[in-house]
Formats: structure tokens, sequence, C-alpha cells
């Protein structure tokens, strides 16, 4: 041993003792995620980590410091606020509104009625039109929406899954419509099923022709639509739903890579398509682990791509994310201080080298967020980009021993479920069995547990608990005259289309949906013919059935 | 002794997020409830006939999509016209204090916003189902 490694054991000894005679105050010292976290990490605790090997340079292979070489020094992240609620000509004043406080890209969140694949007046959606979001029952209601917004000029992204290949052939169609060429959209579909049945729940089809529908866009997109990401595969949801942070890396990467081996099976060369795949994560109030998370997810998934699937494009390797803050971190007690928990961990994104950013708004507890609150959540991105100076250096925690240990502590937690996931025979067996909806509610169930025994704390809701009355905060409301007024413009479609028209194209989404052929041209058609979400879906629903969920809590 | 609460929940509407509903389903299991656990997508239809045939002494209803106006005192009405209107109706959501008031107003029981507790929760319907279990023996 030298005699600079028996100093340092001598000093580290010598802390040790210290640190054990000063008092502990009272704390879980656990992460959110209910993982312990060390007093202090040293460089013992990295020696095995390799400062090219696993840190590497931006835009370098395993690319853990992030995807591009210049990252935040060329451009700033996009900020894109996810927005949609009423009709579409509501939300397209509240996109008009967004671009011209400095947004850069659109992010349309659809209702509910949209999400499943029925038409605003299907018997099901009373009371449901327009309230999570906005309701777009035909290419009609798309063309309002981007009313006066060119789409060959900005990108779009669309929170949609189970009916996401029909919308986005309509969104094809509107922008032909307004002269654009496809090759010139940018934007993304969320259109990642497989977190539908494992923990957003809003799917309609089994499992394998939803995948086929999957496999249809990315096929479609790869040669028609090349700038734009079929695929937002997402974490986000899995860790709403109660997950722990190592949970959301595993669970999503794993899905990443099952629509990988769908389209290698279909016959896609990786090359061709994985370039255009992108991520989607939930940065949480556990500052560290977030950007420990981020950094992992890079780093596992530029290792797979290459040395499992035969990547050679550096692009397919580098996995490029949008990030949202967590909705589950918010409160309903004392809502300004959301403000607060959404800055740090909007904070722990850009840290952590994300391409995109969500800011929450403070009032998302009690309903869709104000016009005044979403430009605080806006202006939070801005104040971390042009003022706090985090921007100007890439990867600025790099080589810290705390991040790096749990960077790969991460990864290794990934890895070990990556190995269950196998064991189980893969993701669509597991969550046909029900495996990852019962880990994500024990998670949740055990969070909730430790917070009302007040281990995990959480201000205003098990501490600094306000006792005079809360400020009633001015809400957003969605009337039913939204919805009366959506169901006339529907029947009204109904009754001036080309009924022939229509019932053609109908007709050709069942034949080829019996057949294998690729269905975004039958889609593409039906939209241009007008025909509704719903009649579109109904088709799949007889030709591919629906999907029932093991119920299990 | 009495026999243990029977409680059905339930997720009507087309909402998916089921965290919440599976949470409580677990405390109320862990406190001593029998707990039917009827999943989601549900039509109010579907909730009142589970409810009956299940012979529940309450239902649990989660709505977070804000349909909850619709969706909450339809459930109540098809109760009450089954004959089934002792069932105590309760539940959460991203519901406002105004529809809260509104809702009550309309049969429906306590309801659990964001930031509720579990305890809270199994105390209420505890002490309600008590409440209605002694009101039926008197008559």
């Amino acid at each position: 041993m030298s005699r600079t490694e028996t100093s340092r054991d001598s000093a580290h000894d010598q802390w040790q003792g210290a640190f054990d005679k000063a008092g502990v105050r009272d704390a879980s010292f656990e992460t959110v995620s209910s993982a312990p976290v060390a007093p202090l990490l040293t460089a013992a605790d990295v020696a095995a980590t390799d400062p090219v090997a696993d840190i590497g340079l931006p835009g370098q292979f395993p690319y853990t410091r992030g995807p591009y070489p210049s990252m935040y020094r060329t451009k700033l992240w996009t900020m894109r606020q996810f927005a949609g609620f009423g009709n579409a000509h509501d939300t397209n004043e509240r996109y008009k509104f967004l671009l011209g406080k400095g947004q850069d890209g659109l992010s349309v969140a659809f209702d509910l009625p949209t999400l499943m694949g029925y038409d605003s007046d299907h018997p099901r959606c009373e009371g449901e039109v327009g309230r999570c979001g906005v309701a777009i029952a035909s290419l009609k209601d798309m063309e309002a929406l981007f009313d006066g917004i060119k789409l060959s000029d900005v990108t779009t992204s669309m929170t949609i899954n189970s009916s996401a290949a029909i919308v986005w052939a309509m969104y094809l169609v509107t922008a032909q419509k307004q002269g654009c060429r496809l090759d010139q959209l940018g934007g993304t579909t969320q259109n990642d099923i497989l977190k539908e049945y494992i923990a957003q729940k809003e799917y309609i089809f089994p499992p394998q022709p939803s995948m086929r529908l999957v496999v249809d866009t990315m096929e479609f997109g790869a040669k028609h639509v090349p700038r734009w990401h079929p695929i937002s595969v997402s974490g986000y949801h899995i860790r709403e739903a109660g997950s722990t942070a190592v949970q959301e890396l595993a669970f999503t990467l794993a899905d990443g890579f099952a629509y990988v081996e769908a389209a290698i099976e279909r016959g896609l060369l990786v090359d061709d398509f994985a370039p255009r795949l992108s991520f989607f994560f939930n940065s949480h109030v556990d500052f560290f682990e977030e950007i420990a998370k981020f950094r992992a997810a890079r780093r596992i998934y530029a290792r797979r791509m290459r040395d499992r699937y035969g990547a050679k494009n550096p692009r397919s390797m580098q996995l490029r994310f949008h990030t949202q803050t967590a909705g589950c971190s918010l409160t309903a007690q004392q809502p300004l201080n959301n403000i607060v928990r959404t800055t740090w961990e909007a904070l722990a994104g850009v840290l952590g080298g994300t391409q995109s950013l969500h800011t929450n708004s403070m009032d998302e507890t009690l309903a869709l967020p104000t016009e005044t609150a979403v430009k605080v959540a806006l202006r939070t991105q801005q104040l971390i980009g042009y003022e706090s100076g985090v921007a100007n250096t890439i990867d600025p925690l790099a080589g810290s021993y705390f991040v790096e240990d749990a960077t790969n502590r991460m990864e290794q937690g990934a890895l070990d479920i990556f190995a269950r996931i196998d064991e189980l025979g893969g993701v669509i067996p597991a969550l046909e069995k029900g495996w990852f909806q019962r880990e994500i509610g024990k998670a949740a169930y055990k969070f909730q547990r430790e917070m009302e025994a007040g281990r995990q704390i959480i201000v205003g809701v098990n501490k600094f608990v306000d006792t005079e009355d809360e400020q009633p905060m001015d809400l957003l409301r969605i009337s039913m005259e939204t919805e009366h007024q959506q169901v006339r413009e529907l029947a009204e479609l109904r009754r001036t289309r080309s009924a022939g028209k229509a019932e053609a194209a109908l007709e050709r989404i069942r034949a080829d949906a019996r057949s294998s052929v690729n269905l975004m041209p039958a889609f593409m058609q039906a939209a241009d013919a007008y025909a509704t979400l719903g009649e579109m879906v109904d088709v799949l629903r007889a030709e591919f059935g629906t999907y029932r969920e093991p119920a299990v809590f | 002794m009495d026999t243990p609460i029977r409680v059905l929940v339930a997720k009507p509407g087309l909402d998916g997020l089921d965290r919440g509903a599976k949470v409580v389903a677990a405390a109320l299991r862990d406190a001593g409830m029998e707990v039917i656990y009827g999943g989601l997508h549900q039509t109010p239809e579907a909730i009142a006939e589970m409810a009956i045939q299940e012979d529940v002494d309450a239902v649990g209803l989660s709505v977070l999509s804000g349909a909850h106006m619709h969706l909450f005192p339809r459930v109540v009405n098809l109760l009450t016209k089954a004959g089934a209107g002792h069932m105590l109706v309760t539940g959460g959501g991203i519901i406002s204090a105004e529809d809260m008031t509104e809702l009550t107003k309309l049969g429906v029981g306590r309801l659990f916003g964001p930031g509720a507790t579990l305890k809270e929760l199994v105390e209420y319907i505890r002490a309600e189902v008590g409440r209605r279990r002694a009101a039926a023996r008197s008559v």
C-alpha cells in the first residue's frame, strides 16, 4: 500500500469516527423511492468506474454525458408545455397564446374520448368531452386545432397512444391540406402502448394488434415522414402510477427494447428506425436520484443498442428524451409551494441533459391549469435557462463521486429488473400476468403508508401544515356547453360529408386490417374522407377485439 | 358481532389512472374490510349491478377525468332505483370543494381529494357504514 493510500485511509477512518460521534437528526435518509443514501462518498466508491468507457464525453459512446457534443451551448432544451382542453377552437387560442410567450413547440393533450377511440357523441363519453384535453373526432377538428399555425414551421408532440396511428393520420392529412410536405413535418406521437397496459391503462385492443399498429407507424415514418419521432417511450406515467425511480427506468427501457425487437421482426433495419426513437421521463423530487436516472438511461441504452441489436449509426445509440416534472409530487395544500418543487425538478431534468421539458403548473392537482399558472411554469424554465447559469457547461455534475456512484447503482438496478422480465418471458407476457401492475401498486402503497407514518415528509401535507384557510385559487372550468357544441358539430359533419367516400375508406381499413399491409395509408384515406375516429376504431375493434386487464391490486 | 364491511372499489368513466383506487383498495383490505375490486372503465350501470350482486355496504369510486359531476350522481340514482339506497357511495379524485358540496346534496357521501389520508378514509367508511347498519336495525 502506498503512503498516499495509507494516509487517505487514515483520514477516512478519522472522518468516520467524527461522523459517528456527531448526532443524527431524525430523518430516514432515503430517496423518495426508498433507496438508502450514504452520508458521504469518496473516490474509493467510484474507483471501478472508467472515465472513458463508463463516463466518456458528450456526443460519444456510451453517451452518459449527453447525446450531443455541444448540448445547451448550441441550443437550450425545447420548452414545450402540454396543453389542450375544450374544443379545437379553445385549444387553438391557447396555442397561439403560448407561441406568443416564446414557447417553441406545441404539445397536444387530447380528451379521454379521443384517447380511447370514441367519438364525442358516444354514450360512454357523456361528461368527458373536452375535460382532460381537446376533443378531436375528425379531420375537421384537427384542421381547426392548427388553424393559422403552419405545421411545417412548428414541431408538435401528441400525447396519444391506443388511437395514435389514426390521430397521426389526421395530422398528416391536415398538414398536406395546408400545403406542407410530409418530409417537412417534425414532432412526436407518444404511441407507447406498452406503458398503457403497465400503468396508464388507456388501451383498446389486445397487445399483439396494438404492437402491429405501432410498428406500422414506425415503418411509415421511416419511409415518408423522416423527421417524425413515431414513439416516445414513456416512463412518466409509470412513475405517476407509483413506481420507484429505478422501476421507471427499467420498465421504460424494457418497453423501448420491445419496440426495437418488434420492428426488427417486421424486417426493418435497426439503423433505419432507431434514430427516430425517443423517450419521456418523469422528474420527481429527489434531485440527485433523478439526475442519476437520466445519465444511466443513456448509458444502458447505448450499450444495448450496439451490443444486442447491432446498431452501427451513432444516432441509433443516443437516447434522447423529454422530461415532465412530477405531477404526483404536487400538493393541493399550499399550491404556491408547487412552483418551488417544479423548479428543482426541472433543474434535475436540465442537469440530466433533457432535450425538452414540460414544467407543471401549480394548480394541476385541482384542475386543468389557468393561463397565469401556465405562464409561471413556462417562466420557470426560462429562468433556469437564462439566469441560473447551469446551461453554460455540459453535464456539470460528471465526476461527482455521489452522482457517478448513483448512476452506477441505477444502471445495475435496471439490469437486475431486465433479468426478472426475461424470466417472466418478456414485456408482453409479464404485463399479461399483471406483474408490472402489481410491482407498481406495491410501491405506491408503500409510499402512501410511509408518508402517512411521517417517514416521507411532504411540506404542507404532513409537516408545516397551515391551519388557517387556504386562499381559494381561480380554476379553469370546462362547461357542458363545450360537449353540446362538439356533439352538434359532429352531427353536422356526418350530414354534410360524402357518405360513400367515408364508407369506402372504412371498408379499406377493414380489408387492410385483415391482411398484413401497413394500415397508415388506409387511415389517411379515411381521415381525408372525414370518417370519424370512432368509426375507424370501431372497425378495428371488430377485427382485433378489445382488451381487459387482469384486475389486481 | 358485525360482519366485516364489504366495499366495492371501482373506476367509472374513461380514465385509467388507477393508482388511487388500488392504494385505497389495499388500505381497506388491510383495515379488515372485504374489498371487491371492480377495475377500470366501468359504466355506472355495471358498477351498480356489481354493488347489488356483491351486496356491499359501500361503493368507492375514483374519477380523475373531471367527469365526476356526471358519474357519481348516476351511480347513486341507479342504486336508489334498484332499492339499494342504503349503500354508501363515496370516493375521490380531482374534485373541487364546490363540486364536492354539490355532490353531497345529490346523495353522495364524503369525497376525498389529493392529500386525504388512508386513515381518514378508513375511519369515515367504518363510521358511516356503522351508522347506516345501526339505522337499518332500528327500523
